[in-house]
């Protein structure tokens, strides 16, 4: 018993570290995998899937954080690695920051204007433009 | 010694009168331009425009208008780096002055108005596969289109590459065989598909793997490849490639390019998918039921 609690402190004091390290690349990793979970039941939803507004509250919550995170996570020093990011991030930051605020300003108004099935169809495809908008510029996929 | 002097300079002449001849550039037959003399149908080729996707090399730089066709992308590749020209129907930059034949002879034969080879980079090793009723609509949409003035910049290549008669060579090597096998007791749909994702949409072109020499390797046709300007991987489009797939989540990719895990097709496929977005719904399900086909 004794020797669990040892290795699951120490588990949680080098995963503590990891993050106080800071791995960009892996945090905004599990951002956009995040996004993408949330994503698959909005097209899911879209596409006709059985309409529920708490799941839709909960994507829009995950986009909000997703947005005000990620442009702190492309540090100069995160181009190279596990990475699908573009070099072009980095020639062109000011564009790429400005994309999450536009993201975080379109998820916010979101927020209010999705109140049913309808608002719900007519909002989210608007939202869900900005996924793509960044992925034709700034990412490549090795596989 | 003298003798197989002359006999070496002998073969080497032939050689090369063999290989002049061999690269020569040929239009189209008569059939086929007497197929091109029938006025075409614009909102038909508006259509084949969506399909091959014209606008993804040739639109105009810095603006978002596909309809706006000036040209100047800059096409890296290993051979060098290609500009797609001018194709609006501006009279003196564009294509303004082309005939329907004229047209049918750049994309069935790579062969320009005065008769010179095109580079690959210009998928006609695709295009060829299309109808000519196909190509008279497409040149009829163009010709709507509003003409754009300015060239793109000059292709130029390293030797041997900027030999553009080798390209004769290239093209009695890797476009031989014509057309694609009847496949009689295939549905419209799958014909419909085959015809779209191996002519117009030249997907291969991306999608495949190519040799030495820029040709694609047939045996690995849509398996994926890394993608020419060295920026990621076109993925494997095979059925074994998109196993992970249904034709539903096909048909969604191309319409709203969302991936069956919440993701976005990116890069130059988001293009791609405004472009298929632009089809009728049976084109994309037509597509899918291609891909999707343990035959192929």
């Amino acid at each position: 018993m004794k020797r669990f609690v040892a290795i699951g402190l120490l588990l949680t004091l080098g995963w503590g570290a990891a993050m106080a390290d800071g791995d960009p690349i892996k945090d905004r990793r599990d951002l956009m995998k995040a996004n993408g979970e949330a994503t698959k039941s909005m097209v899911g939803m879209l596409k006709g899937a059985p309409f529920d507004l708490d799941v839709v509250k909960a994507a829009l919550k995950n986009y909000a954080n997703a947005a005000a995170k990620a442009p702190a996570l492309f540090p100069d020093d995160s181009k190279t690695g596990d990475t699908n990011a573009l070099p072009a991030i980095w020639d062109n930051k000011a564009d790429f920051t400005a994309r999450f605020a536009k993201f975080a300003d379109d998820v916010t108004a979101a927020s209010t204007a999705i109140t049913d099935q309808a608002s719900f169809q007519a909002t989210m495809p608007g939202v869900l433009k900005n996924c793509g908008g960044c992925h034709e510029t700034y990412r490549a996929k090795k596989t | 010694m003298t003798r197989l002097a002359v006999v070496a300079i002998l073969s080497l002449c032939l050689a090369a009168v063999a290989g002049w001849v061999l690269s020569s550039p040929t239009k189209i037959d008569k059939e086929t331009a007497a197929e091109m003399a029938i006025p075409g149908e614009p909102v038909a080729g508006r259509i084949l425009f969506f399909a091959g996707g014209c606008d993804s090399c040739h639109m105009s730089q810095g603006q978002s208008d596909p309809l706006k066709l000036g040209g100047g992308l800059a096409l890296k590749t290993p051979f060098g780096t290609f500009y797609p020209p001018n194709i609006s129907p501006d009279a003196s930059d564009g294509i303004g002055r082309w005939t329907a034949v004229a047209f049918a002879d750049a994309l069935l034969k790579g062969v320009s108005p005065d008769g010179a080879h095109y580079y690959p980079a210009f998928p006609y090793a695709s295009y060829r596969l299309m109808k000519p009723k196909d190509l008279r609509d497409l040149f009829a949409f163009l010709e709507t289109l509003p003409p754009v003035a300015g060239r793109a910049p000059t292709t130029t290549l390293a030797f041997p590459f900027d030999i553009r008669r080798g390209v004769g060579l290239w093209k009695l090597w890797y476009l031989r065989g014509g057309e694609l096998p009847a496949e009689t007791d295939r549905g419209p749909s799958w014909m419909l598909g085959r015809y779209l994702v191996e002519g117009p949409g030249h997907c291969g072109e991306c999608h495949s793997p190519r040799d030495l020499f820029g040709g694609v390797i047939a045996s690995k046709r849509l398996s994926g490849a890394p993608i020419l300007d060295g920026k990621g991987k076109a993925p494997d489009i095979t059925t074994h490639g998109l196993k992970d797939w249904s034709k539903a989540d096909i048909i969604e990719a191309l319409s709203s390019g969302f991936t069956p895990n919440g993701d976005t097709l990116g890069g130059a496929m988001a293009a791609v998918v405004r472009n298929t977005a632009e089809l009728p719904k049976s084109y994309r399900q037509a597509i899918a039921e291609y891909l999707k086909d343990d035959s192929n």
